[in-house]
């Protein structure tokens, strides 16, 4: 469990973190969300001890973490996979940061053999692709099996196989009882990852609820149709007080989108008006919606708030 | 409901039960294999001491054809009508004062990559994150870089000064090991370059850059004591005698030849190992200090 309380950062007259006060769960993943420059990476670090807090204070699992002689047990952190020396290789890494915590040194081979870095571990990490530090910053977090851990944006770089993985880890350490929190500036990467979210703006809180929740913040659910007299549909559509809009993906096939109606009522007005539908699904877009208009109004706000 | 479970567990597993105590020494052998890991240290540490005892036994050899000559005239009447006696000085070609500046730079250089290598690369939030006490950290690295440097340059210093007497052992001008006066040469030979190493270190702490580091830490240590030449005013003699180097001419000089000398307001030994303590605590209590306040 991790608690924020009333934290504040200021870098010369930026504030960067903003009298946030959150607790992160333990149990389940938790996805941080905010725009570039909200300050996530920030409250990574003041987690860590890494940068002093202005005001405010953060514990993890009851202890500010600067109070650990040693991190690796407590919490397994990846930040930024090029925070790292390359002139090492993977191998001699890990054997550095396991002997600090004293952590068996089998751990160095099981956690590279974890992150599918067993063949590469001799090699030095400069010459890594970003995938490959990517995986090296997960293994170093899983090193001292910890009950807390830290991402900042773990997805960058990774494959599609590469996500999967990740995100069925992250679904497994939470489920052995871990906190996951798990940072990104892309509501689609988090959609299929995290339970709960934490999203801010500019510093500020501005939601910490479920991913349930979060979504019927947003406006209501789009809908998709495709009908080859799509004219005629819109005008009907328009007409029962929906908003429609042409599909903008593709000009071709007659695609409308249209918010203020559900699926079922929009197949039950095309049957009554004799028009063919070719394709009728409901949008899982709202989330990704609902993060921007969140975050926008933050900023707005946090702008007018400035002057 | 398992999860529920383990959440109570985890708060009340604080701190985990299972967890060894922590030891400096861990700490030292972390920092020993990012240390060893590094092909530049290496590189930097064999080819300064290397190119050392090269430039220190390669000038005993060049003196060889003189020392001959002047051993077989060893008094001589000068122009001016002064009578001058030979005296061989054994120090200056075996530990020479260009090498010696060879191994300051490369101690520096090491130093001042312990520092800069963590915080250029960002690898240093690795290193906190898994180390939060950072003065524990800070200690390790002072205890390794101190070792490597010391015993390096006690290595580099006996062999120039052995193979350097054994050189000109048949002419029976060589200076014994068990001499005080080689042993002081030897010692401040030694011990100049962990003092190098440590004002490295303070460098690379306070500036965090690799170029800008070792461009501070050789322009403190080789140019700004130019700017104090000269023996016309007693201050400037004086605040050159603070600078390592010349702390480590002082502790080297060779007193037995009358036609050398130290020049106006010479300092004494004390001075010269004062000055190598000061400068190893004020890096050491800086570098610490600044690396704990400052953010990561
Ligand atoms: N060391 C620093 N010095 C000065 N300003 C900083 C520093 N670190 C962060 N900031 C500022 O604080 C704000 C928050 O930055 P932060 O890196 O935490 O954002 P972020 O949410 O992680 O963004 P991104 O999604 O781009 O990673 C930014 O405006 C940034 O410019
Ligand atoms: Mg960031």
């Amino acid at each position: 469990m991790i608690e924020l309380t009333d934290l504040t950062k200021r870098y010369g007259d930026k504030t960067a973190v903003d009298h946030l006060t959150v607790t992160v769960r333990s149990g389940t993943v938790t996805g941080f969300l905010g725009p570039n420059g909200s300050g996530k990476s920030t409250t990574l670090r003041l987690i860590l001890g890494l940068n002093a807090p202005s005001s405010g204070a953060v514990t993890v699992d009851g202890h500010p973490f600067t109070d650990r002689p040693r991190g690796l047990r407590h919490v397994g952190a990846l930040l930024d996979a090029q925070d790292i020396h390359g002139g090492r290789s993977a191998v001699a890494h890990l054997k550095s940061l396991a002997v600090s915590n004293r952590i068996p040194l089998r751990r160095v081979g099981e956690v590279l053999e974890e992150v599918g870095l067993a063949e590469a571990g001799r090699k030095r990490i400069g010459g890594y692709s970003l995938g490959m530090k990517q995986r090296l910053g997960i293994a170093g977090a899983l090193l001292g099996d910890p009950p807390v851990l830290l991402f900042d944006e773990p997805l960058n770089g990774l494959d599609p196989e590469g996500v999967r993985w990740v995100r069925e880890m992250f679904q497994r350490l939470a489920k052995e009882g871990r906190t996951v929190f798990v940072s990104s500036h892309l509501m689609s990467e988090m959609e299929h990852t995290a339970e709960r979210l934490v999203v801010i703006g500019r510093g500020h809180l501005i939601a910490d609820e479920t991913l349930a929740e979060f979504s019927r913040r947003g406006s209501q659910a789009t809908v998709l149709v495709r009908a080859p007299e799509a004219a005629a549909l819109a005008a009907i559509l328009t007409a029962e007080g929906a908003d429609v809009q042409p599909a903008d993906s593709d000009g071709d096939a007659g695609g409308l989108t249209v918010v203020g109606l559900t699926a079922p009522k929009i197949g039950e007005l095309a049957w009554r008006n004799n028009i063919m539908l070719a394709e009728l699904a409901t949008q899982n877009a709202s989330l990704e919606k609902a993060f921007m208009e969140l975050t926008a109004d933050a900023v707005e706000y946090a702008a007018g708030e400035a002057r | 409901m398992s999860t529920m479970t383990t959440t109570a567990a985890s708060k009340t597993s604080v701190p985990l039960p299972n967890e060894p105590k922590p030891r400096f020494r861990d700490l030292c052998r972390m920092e020993w294999i990012k240390v060893a890991s590094l092909r530049s240290t290496w590189l930097v540490l064999l080819v300064a001491a290397a190119a050392t005892v090269f430039i220190n036994l390669n000038g005993v050899r060049s003196d060889l054809q003189y020392l001959d000559n002047d051993l077989a005239h060893p008094t001589q009447v000068l122009p001016n009508g002064t009578v001058w006696h030979f005296v061989y000085n054994p120090l200056f070609r075996s530990l020479s004062r260009i090498a010696v500046q060879l191994m300051m730079l490369g101690g520096a250089a090491i130093g001042a990559l312990t520092m800069f290598g963590e915080f250029s690369t960002g690898q240093v939030r690795t290193t906190f994150a898994a180390v939060p006490k950072r003065g524990g950290v800070v200690a390790a690295k002072i205890t390794v870089l101190c070792t490597i440097t010391t015993v390096l340059a006690f290595v580099v210093a006996l062999v120039s000064f052995l193979g350097g007497q054994a050189m000109v052992a048949g002419r029976h001008v060589g200076l014994s090991i068990t001499d005080p006066d080689a042993q002081i040469a030897i010692a401040a030979y030694t011990l100049v370059v962990p003092v190098c190493a440590l004002i490295g270190m303070l460098f690379g702490a306070l500036i965090r850059n690799a170029t800008a580091s070792i461009v501070a830490v050789v322009a403190f240590l080789f140019l700004l004591p130019a700017f104090f030449g000269g023996d016309k005013y007693r201050w400037v003699v004086e605040v050159r005698h603070l600078f390592p180097d010349d702390a480590e001419q002082t502790l080297a000089f060779w007193h037995k030849d009358p036609y050398q000398t130290m020049g106006r307001w010479p300092a004494g030994h004390t001075h010269a190992w004062l000055v190598y303590a000061g400068w190893a605590v004020i890096s050491i209590v800086v570098a610490m200090v600044v690396v704990k306040k400052r953010d990561a």
